[in-house]
């Protein structure tokens, strides 16, 4: 079905897919703590395009007041995430997660 | 003004709730108050009620809230008013508004006194609830609810091990009873699909589609439940131990009203009753068995509760006699009177207990007369009611059931004449020995005895009142019609409620037949006049029983030893099969065979929890791909 | 035709730049990159229709999000990262990872044809205005709007918390 001229949802959602795969590679890839964070925040914004895409295929805002909730939801997490990887800096002068294999049995 | 009716169980709860919550550190006698206030409010609040049934029956159903919902399946208590629920409501309340008075002086000394004033509270909720719903299920709630209460005030005194023996005893024969219940409820609600008095009844009269083999299997089923709750053969062991609680408890919940749920409740079901023939028999029988077999072993008995518990044994066998008869209105008559003078005799024996210091033998009683005025006479008063002398409430209530035996069944018509020449000859045997000849307690005991406080002989003044006028609620019919009196009000008014007997009696037939019981009743009283009172015999030492019939009444037709011997026995010796070679090889086998196996695979498992950040992503993404793939 | 191209050009400005983001070596750069990228992805709201949303996500994420993200790096002083030492195995895993995941979900996404068949609804140029979402958001999400506003609560409580110096 055409969002607008020439464009289908399945553009939408094949971009939405490219931007969540490479915001997984980036997490896999990376162990810098800050990268992944953005990495997360990437791989959120993949789901966010799809949404609004498919609001706009329905006619429906209910969609869209979904990703308000994603993005309330995202600022919330990074706030907090930032604050435990302050913490984690302090404590280890490092924010490299590989550092961080003391949870194990 | 039946709405009113929700808060007639409402006061007994709160009074519950307050004493159980708020009541720590307030004064006895304030607390005493609370309880038995409440119930006070709950008989005014009977009595309104019962006046909207006074003209003509008016069957009234009342919400209360919803209990259950779940798609079209939905239950809700409500309470039902009609006559039949109206006046057991008058007398629970009434008596047992006069029975809490009389803890607060019995229980005065108790530490436990709070606790046993909101058990009674619960108590009487419970039994409200039993009386009022509309439906088995809400009666069920009560029916179980009473049996807890009435576990809980058996084992009152806890820190004795008997009374807490025979509180599970209690417990546990009522059990089997509900089981029938339950079963009974089940098939019930299988074939009609309704559990409402209502539906099942009167409106839709639901049981009408059930086939006659179905009918008696439920009479049967619902009758056992009631064999446990009011302590007919084989389930009455229990009844008599239960005299371990208190005596207001003996008095209230294994005399007056909770052993006589059963009689309510088959009651209630007359019309399914009416339905089969064999069920009413089995009814009768069981209940003329277990006439019999307490009137004969209250002869022997020297304990003064262990008599009168026999003796509500005897009289439950009789009001089952009349149930199974048919005759529904004449039972709840026998139900209302027994309330009122065995409740009286129970208090009075309360109240002797109370004067003797704890003394409950009567071969170390005697003479109590010129001690306990007040006690002396209302008791006489109850036993000459028990006995069935005119006019005393029992004699109108008994001769109905004779007379019933007399039309139905000539059998049981004998039977229930020997039943009532013992009743007598025991209860003033009992009364002899009790307040006649010479003291014989210690030295101790006669410096202490005393008359009970107000509180306590208030009730049994009030009880021996309605001993005596109680039993002008039902003329018999021959009579009260020569006389031109409509006094035999109590049939009128639950007719329609409770399916009624056709009786025709002419009033020769009838007159005879209350002389007759009345001789009866004075041969048995002259009997014991003669043996205990004339001659001054006393009941002899345990060890001086020769007589072999005797020495079997004594030891309750050894039914105890009987069910020891053939069900627990073998269930212990079961038990120890399977504790010694089940329980250690096969289930603790499995048991342990299980955490060993959790411990090792948790072993190799850990091993996976590598703490590497790095390797719980590439899993969980790996795992996304295994799950996108699969769909 | 405009929208068209439009499409193209913010699809590959988001996907160069989260792969600059990914792949650079400067913390800053990538916080960079990824604001690019989010611009993009505002220019698609807009496509979209979506415009209370485009602007939200420049305020909230461009504005809020990778500002905090800038201040974390500045307070840490992260200006360049020292080098990660990673086996060959691991970064290859990780890559061949990613990239399946990738394929499988655009593999996925190719299924989708009967998508393609549905008839289009009559387009509603206000749907994504502010004025037709705040009535939707406040009539029929009120309560997750309001419990929305509790988890921030937390949230800033949780991170004040966590950050307060005397912790550590």
């Amino acid at each position: 079905m055409e969002l607008y001229h020439n464009i289908t949802i399945n553009h939408y959602l094949v971009l939405a897919a490219v931007l969540f795969g490479m915001g997984a590679l980036g997490i896999l890839f990376r162990r810098n703590a800050i990268i992944m964070f953005m990495c997360i925040e990437l791989m959120l914004n993949a789901v966010n395009i799809s949404l609004v895409a498919f609001s706009k295929m329905w006619n429906h805002t209910d969609a869209q007041v979904f990703v308000f909730f994603i993005m309330v939801v995202a600022a919330a997490e990074v706030a907090v995430g930032l604050a435990i990887l302050m913490m984690l800096y302090r404590n280890t002068h490092s924010t490299d997660t590989s550092v961080l294999n003391k949870l194990k049995f | 003004m039946e709405k009113l009716v929700t808060l007639i169980p409402l006061f007994p709860l709160a009074g519950f709730l307050f004493i159980t919550f708020l009541g720590k550190g307030l004064s006895k006698n304030f607390i005493g108050g609370i309880g038995s206030g409440a119930i006070f409010l709950s008989f005014v609040v009977s009595i309104l009620v019962f006046t909207t049934q006074m003209h003509g029956a008016h069957p009234t159903v009342v919400k209360a809230f919803d209990w259950i919902t779940a798609g079209t399946f939905d239950i809700d208590i409500s309470f039902l008013v009609d006559p039949l629920s109206a006046i057991y409501l008058l007398f629970i309340t009434g008596v047992g508004f006069l029975i809490h008075l009389y803890s607060i002086g019995y229980m005065h000394d108790d530490e436990g006194f709070n606790r046993f004033i909101a058990y009674l509270n619960l108590f009487v909720f419970f039994m409200l609830i039993l009386i009022l719903g509309d439906s088995y299920l809400t009666m069920f709630v009560g029916w179980e609810g009473v049996g807890l209460c009435s576990f809980m005030l058996i084992g009152f005194w806890y820190k004795d091990m008997k009374n807490n023996d025979a509180a599970k005893k209690a417990f546990i024969v009522n059990r089997i009873g509900d089981l029938g219940l339950i079963l009974g409820m089940c098939l019930l609600f299988a074939y009609t699909g309704t559990l409402r008095y209502d539906e099942l009844f009167i409106s839709e009269r639901a049981i009408g589609g059930l086939p006659t083999e179905v009918a008696t299997a439920i009479g049967i089923l619902l009758f056992i439940g009631a064999m446990g709750k009011s302590a007919q053969i084989p389930l009455h062991t229990w009844l008599p131990d239960a005299m371990a609680g208190p005596t207001p408890v003996s008095a209230l919940i294994h005399a007056a009203t909770m052993v006589t749920a059963g009689i309510y409740m088959v009651a209630r079901s007359s019309n399914l009753y009416a339905m089969t023939e064999s069920a009413g028999d089995l009814i009768m029988w069981a209940g003329i068995l277990t006439s019999l077999l307490g009137a004969t072993i209250a002869l022997t008995q020297n304990d003064i509760k262990k008599v009168l518990a026999y003796s509500t044994v005897s009289q439950l066998g009789l009001m089952f006699v009349a149930l199974g008869m048919g005759a529904y209105s004449t039972a709840v008559f026998h139900v209302i009177t027994h309330a009122f003078f065995k409740a009286l005799l129970f208090l009075g024996s309360g109240s002797v207990i109370h004067g003797m210091g704890g003394e409950q033998d009567i071969r170390r009683m005697g003479g109590l007369k010129k001690h306990m005025r007040t006690t002396h006479l209302t008791f006489l008063i109850g036993t000459i009611a028990i006995a069935g002398i005119f006019p005393f409430a029992g004699f109108f209530s008994k001769d109905q059931i004779i007379a019933v035996a007399f039309e139905e069944n000539k059998l049981m018509f004998l039977l229930s004449l020997v039943v009532s020449a013992c009743t007598a000859f025991y209860m003033f045997r009992l009364y002899f020995l009790t307040f006649h000849g010479k003291f014989r307690g210690t030295h101790e005991q006669e410096h202490h005895l005393h008359e009970s406080p107000a509180v306590m002989t208030l009730p049994l003044v009030v009880l021996a009142v309605l001993s005596v006028v109680g039993g002008f609620i039902g003329l018999p019919h021959a009579v009260g019609e020569s006389m031109h009196m409509h006094w035999h009000w109590l049939d009128h008014y639950l007719d329609g409620t409770v399916v009624m007997p056709a009786l025709h009696m002419d009033l020769n037939t009838e007159l005879m037949l209350m002389g007759l019981a009345t001789i009866i009743a004075v041969g048995g009283i002259y009997l014991a006049w003669l043996k205990y009172s004339k001659r001054g015999e006393l009941a002899l030492e345990d060890k001086d029983i020769t007589s072999a019939t005797h020495k079997l009444m004594l030891n309750k037709y050894w039914f105890d030893e009987l069910y020891n011997a053939i069900i627990r026995k073998p269930v212990d010796a079961i038990s120890k099969a399977l504790g010694s070679f089940i329980e250690p090889k096969i289930v603790d086998g499995l048991v342990e065979g299980t955490g060993a196996a959790t411990d090792a695979a948790g072993g190799k498992l850990r091993l996976l929890q590598s703490g590497s950040l790095f390797f719980y992503i590439l899993a969980f993404v790996v795992g996304l791909i295994a799950l996108l793939l699969y769909i | 035709m405009l929208s068209e191209y439009a499409f193209w050009f913010l699809s590959f400005v988001a996907v160069f730049s989260a792969a600059g983001m990914i792949f650079s070596k400067n913390p800053v750069y990538s916080v960079l990159s990824l604001i690019i990228t989010f611009f993009a992805v505002a220019g698609h709201y807009f496509l979209l229709g979506a415009q209370f949303l485009a602007a939200v996500h420049i305020i909230v994420y461009a504005g809020a999000i990778m500002v905090l993200f800038l201040y974390v790096i500045m307070m840490l002083n992260l200006n360049k990262l020292e080098e990660e030492k990673r086996s060959l195995w691991s970064k290859s895993l990780s890559v061949a990872a990613g990239g399946i995941l990738m394929l499988v979900l655009l593999a996925a996404v190719q299924r989708t044809d009967e998508l393609n068949s549905i008839a289009a609804g009559e387009f509603n140029a206000a749907m994504g205005q502010t004025k037709n979402l705040g009535n939707v958001l406040y009539r029929e999400f009120l309560l997750p709007f309001e419990l929305a506003s509790v988890l921030f609560l937390g949230a800033m409580v949780g991170a004040v918390y966590l950050s307060k110096k005397e912790l550590a």
